[in-house]
């Protein structure tokens, strides 16, 4: 509990898991609720460090920053993929690969 | 006391985060990435950073995972077959993750970390608010201006055009 290498095991075990989700899932939605969880691992990374690594706030501000660009990236790929559903009727990201109709 | 609390949002975290990625319904994994999120917060009340668990429960679950869900939502009919909620290639996804996890892993392990002892802040949200206004006032800004972009953007593409 008062040790970094625990949050870094968590957050190693968490980018693991959201790599894998990005890698096997066909459903493009699936695939972005992976890339929350490799960034929210990240996330964890910059805390512990700010905790343990004398960082003091430094690193929880840049973990906000994260966050803000998270919430970013989660409304244009959801738009994206509402989009593509739109045109080609799947969000299976394997059907999508032509730029222009 | 301390233990077993940590113990269970270790657990939490990592079991759902597991049904979210292996989950064959797709709002299955919506609710698991809730749990996974709510600890994530808890882990982050560990390190001292209450903010930070305010922000994570505020923006990713109020705001990401709705916005998820509503994805899903808008991205079925009632009428088609699920077969795009499947996963693909599982067999060379569990090798390529389980050897990043084994490198992260003995990385962790191999590196001497420096473990500085620093005492509990009695508040955090001050610090935070004056270190965005002083140190980090351009990337305050920057980011802003990306969220704008972001949400013009956003109902650029999600607009119907006909």
């Amino acid at each position: 509990m008062d040790n970094l290498q625990t949050y870094l095991y968590i957050s190693a075990i968490l980018f693991s898991l959201g790599l894998y989700g990005v890698i096997t899932r066909r459903n493009g939605i699936a695939v972005l609720m992976g890339v929350e969880l490799i960034l929210n691992s990240a996330n964890i990374n910059f805390v512990a460090f700010a905790r343990f690594g004398g960082m003091n706030f430094s690193g929880q501000v840049f973990a906000l920053f994260v966050i803000i660009m998270a919430a970013a990236e989660a409304a244009v790929a959801l738009a994206i993929i509402i989009n593509v559903f739109n045109n080609l009727d799947t969000v299976n990201i394997d059907d999508a690969r032509e730029l222009k109709l | 006391m301390d233990n077993i609390a940590f113990g269970l949002i270790i657990a939490i975290t990592l079991g759902s985060a597991l049904m979210v990625v292996v989950s064959k319904q797709l709002l299955y994994s919506a609710i698991a990435l809730l749990f996974t999120l709510f600890g994530i917060a808890g882990l982050y009340i560990f390190m001292w950073a209450d903010f930070m668990a305010g922000v994570q429960v505020v923006v990713y679950i109020g705001g990401i995972l709705v916005l998820l869900i509503f994805g899903i939502m808008l991205t079925n009919k009632i009428s088609s077959v699920n077969i795009s909620h499947t996963s693909l290639q599982r067999g060379v996804g569990a090798v390529v993750t389980l050897g990043v996890l084994g490198f992260l892993i003995s990385m962790i392990n191999n590196t001497s970390w420096l473990q500085l002892s620093s005492v509990e802040p009695s508040q955090t949200a001050d610090s935070i608010g004056r270190l965005l206004m002083m140190d980090f006032l351009l990337p305050f800004e920057v980011a802003s201006l990306l969220l704008l972009g972001a949400l013009i953007g956003a109902a650029m593409l999600s607009r119907n055009t006909n």
